[in-house]
């Protein structure tokens, strides 16, 4: 009987972390806006991960006797100057947003940001004075400008670099898959991603070195990284979380306008920034009869575009009403 | 106070030297030789050695940042490569000129717009006006403007002819009203965002319900209570609204054609003319942390309640 009854409390005992999780959850699914728009996120990142399946046609299949249609059977959302179908390059323009949204949060925010703002936070002194004020100088600059500084002096090294390793390994096309576009980008965007996400992190981190629990697990002899790890970081896991659904959208904006100048991704490979370049941009010899003539051309990347960040900041605003209640 | 403006004013130079360290690290990563680029096609080998010794390129990098940084002090950005026989400066000053007139237009867009429309919105909470509200300027925000330029030119160029499809006549012209709105409006989505939510905690606050009891006519509340209150926290937001706008315009300056410092840089990027770029973007986060300095200083001056450190 007394046996019975300590499983019970230690089963109590154990159910608040997962309750907490859960409701958050259920809290978030009365949002009804919040949650529509994160269905509708999941959709579009869908397409783009099996765009290779979805498509109907090559991505760079040329055919210069279909060019400039309205949608079809054939081609659903029409082609555009070369004949390319729209449909198809809108898959594979999502995939270029999902791969490089999700490798730049992976690597800038959660890597970098996280561990950085975990160790300016945790060890203060000068490591932290060091990173501040790296964060500041990095800061100084507007976003865009400093994202296509690193674009530009940092692509030709890439590719240089890119094609040594062909030559030398024997492997080829390198290049030509657009793994270096990647790369590219995502080391540009990286002063956009860690700076924001380093100092929220290091700012709960400051408040939460002082917490009991965690005097208590130093007093224990616990090993530092366990401590900032296992003690510290589950308590920063909710701004995180609402951070980086905030930081989505501007990455993938980002992203977007740097392809847009005809910096990030480069044809043929097709993301949704080169495609709305290719009619509203300013070179290309008509580009202005495009955008006269078929501006309906615009219509299908840029409704992506628009309800990406749209649902982003939706999504956002809720997780942040959700997970941070004492906030508002 | 006095010690952080002094602190805050020492701090500067040397965040702008740091930026400039940064800038310039990137500028010698840039491809191309120098000396080959303003040479042009009569680069011999000869003659590019003697162009390096000239240029000063085969010193060491202390001391060609020392050299750099001794000229932009003096406004010296060094020269062009593609435009040969001009400084930098003669190439970008007038279009980061442009640039500014067109931001400062957009900031006007945004506050007019922004701030009576966010204040209306906490006004109004609890009736349907308020979420609307709210939700017609997040979509508007969420917009890219490369969504918004093209069909605004569509409308008001192509179709109405109301004005020219491309091009900058200066501030008070009417063709400066497309592009200032397009890129004002998200900035005034933003402010709407802010003056929102602190008219909304200002109007809970305890000497609105004193002055509202003692009878004290709506109009003076609402402006000299609330309103004026609720505009401190906007102060702070102002500096990253202006960051965020400065980005916003380069690529509307792309799309209506005005020669401003966004298509100068990309231009600048396409022609490897890397002293206008880095260039560019120093001059920009020079006039970024001036402007949130001016801000942060303006913040204590405004607020007699802000002790800083």
């Amino acid at each position: 009987m007394t046996e019975i009854s300590v499983s019970d409390s230690s089963q109590t005992e154990l159910s608040p972390p997962r309750g907490h999780w859960r409701s958050i959850w259920a809290r978030f699914r009365k949002r009804r806006l919040a949650f529509i728009s994160l269905i509708i996120i999941a959709f579009i990142y869908l397409l783009g991960i099996f765009a290779p399946v979805l498509q109907t046609h090559d991505y760079r299949e040329i055919d210069l006797y279909r060019t400039q249609l309205g949608p079809s059977a054939e081609n659903w959302f029409g082609t555009d100057r070369a004949g390319r179908d729209l449909f198809t390059r809108v898959l594979w323009g999502i995939q270029t947003t999902v791969i490089i949204t999700v490798t730049t949060f992976i690597t800038g925010s959660l890597f970098l940001g996280v561990t950085i703002g975990l160790m300016a936070g945790y060890f203060r002194g000068w490591i932290d004075a060091i990173i501040m004020r790296v964060g500041e100088v990095v800061s100084a600059f507007p976003d865009i400008l400093l994202i296509i500084l690193l674009a530009a002096t940092l692509r030709p090294r890439f590719v240089e670099f890119a094609r040594d390793l062909e030559d030398s390994t024997g492997i080829s096309g390198i290049v030509s898959s657009g793994v270096v576009d990647y790369l590219v980008i995502g080391f540009a965007l990286l002063p956009l991603s860690w700076f924001g996400m380093m100092r929220l992190v290091r700012g709960q981190v400051l408040v939460l070195r002082e917490a009991e629990y965690v005097e208590a697990a130093r007093a224990m002899g616990t090993s530092t990284p366990r401590i900032l790890f296992r003690h510290i970081l589950p308590n920063v896991v909710s701004p995180i979380i609402v951070s980086v659904s905030f930081g989505i959208g501007a990455i993938a904006l980002s992203e977007i306008v740097l392809s847009f100048f005809g910096l990030g991704v480069q044809p043929p490979r097709p993301s949704l920034g080169l495609m709305i370049g290719e009619v509203v941009s300013r070179t290309g010899a008509g580009s202005h009869n495009i955008i006269r003539d078929h501006p309906e051309q615009l219509l299908a990347p840029i409704i992506v575009v628009w309800l990406l960040i749209f649902c982003w900041n939706i999504v956002g605003d809720a997780l942040n009403d959700v997970m941070n209640p004492r906030a508002r | 106070m006095l010690e952080y403006i002094l602190r805050r004013l020492l701090w500067t130079p040397i965040l702008l030297a740091l930026a400039a360290f940064f800038v310039f690290m990137m500028g010698t990563c840039a491809p191309g030789d120098p000396a080959e680029l303003t040479l042009g096609q009569f680069a011999t080998p000869d003659l590019v050695a003697k162009q390096r010794i000239r240029l000063g390129l085969d010193d060491p990098f202390p001391i060609r940042y020392i050299r750099y940084i001794g000229g932009v002090v003096k406004g010296d950005f060094g020269d062009s490569y593609h435009f040969t026989g001009k400084t930098v400066l003669e190439v970008i000053g007038p279009k980061l000129w442009v640039s500014v007139q067109l931001n400062i237009a957009a900031l006007l867009v945004a506050t007019i717009v922004g701030l009576p429309l966010g204040f209306y919105a906490a006004k109004r909470q609890g009736t349907a006006t308020d979420p609307l509200i709210v939700i017609v300027m997040l979509i508007l925000f969420a917009v890219p403007v490369f969504f918004t330029a093209p069909f605004l030119i569509l409308f008001f160029a192509v179709k109405l002819h109301w004005v020219d499809a491309a091009g900058w006549n200066g501030f008070f012209s009417i063709q400066t009203i497309l592009p200032a709105m397009t890129l004002g409006i998200p900035g005034a989505a933003i402010f709407v965002r802010h003056m929102r939510a602190s008219t909304l905690e200002v109007i809970g606050q305890e000497y609105v319900r004193t002055a509202q009891a003692k009878g004290m006519p709506n109009m003076v509340v609402n402006y000299r209570h609330i309103a004026r209150n609720a505009l401190l926290p906007i102060l702070t937001i102002m500096g990253f609204t202006i960051a965020g706008m400065f980005g916003g315009s380069l690529i509307i300056e792309l799309i209506y054609g005005i020669p401003g410092a966004g298509r100068a840089s990309l231009d600048a990027v396409f022609q490897r003319d890397f002293p206008i770029l880095t260039a560019l973007v120093l001059l920009s986060a020079v006039m970024l942390v001036l402007a949130n300095l001016i801000i942060d200083i303006a913040y204590t001056i405004v607020d007699p309640r802000i002790k800083l450190r």
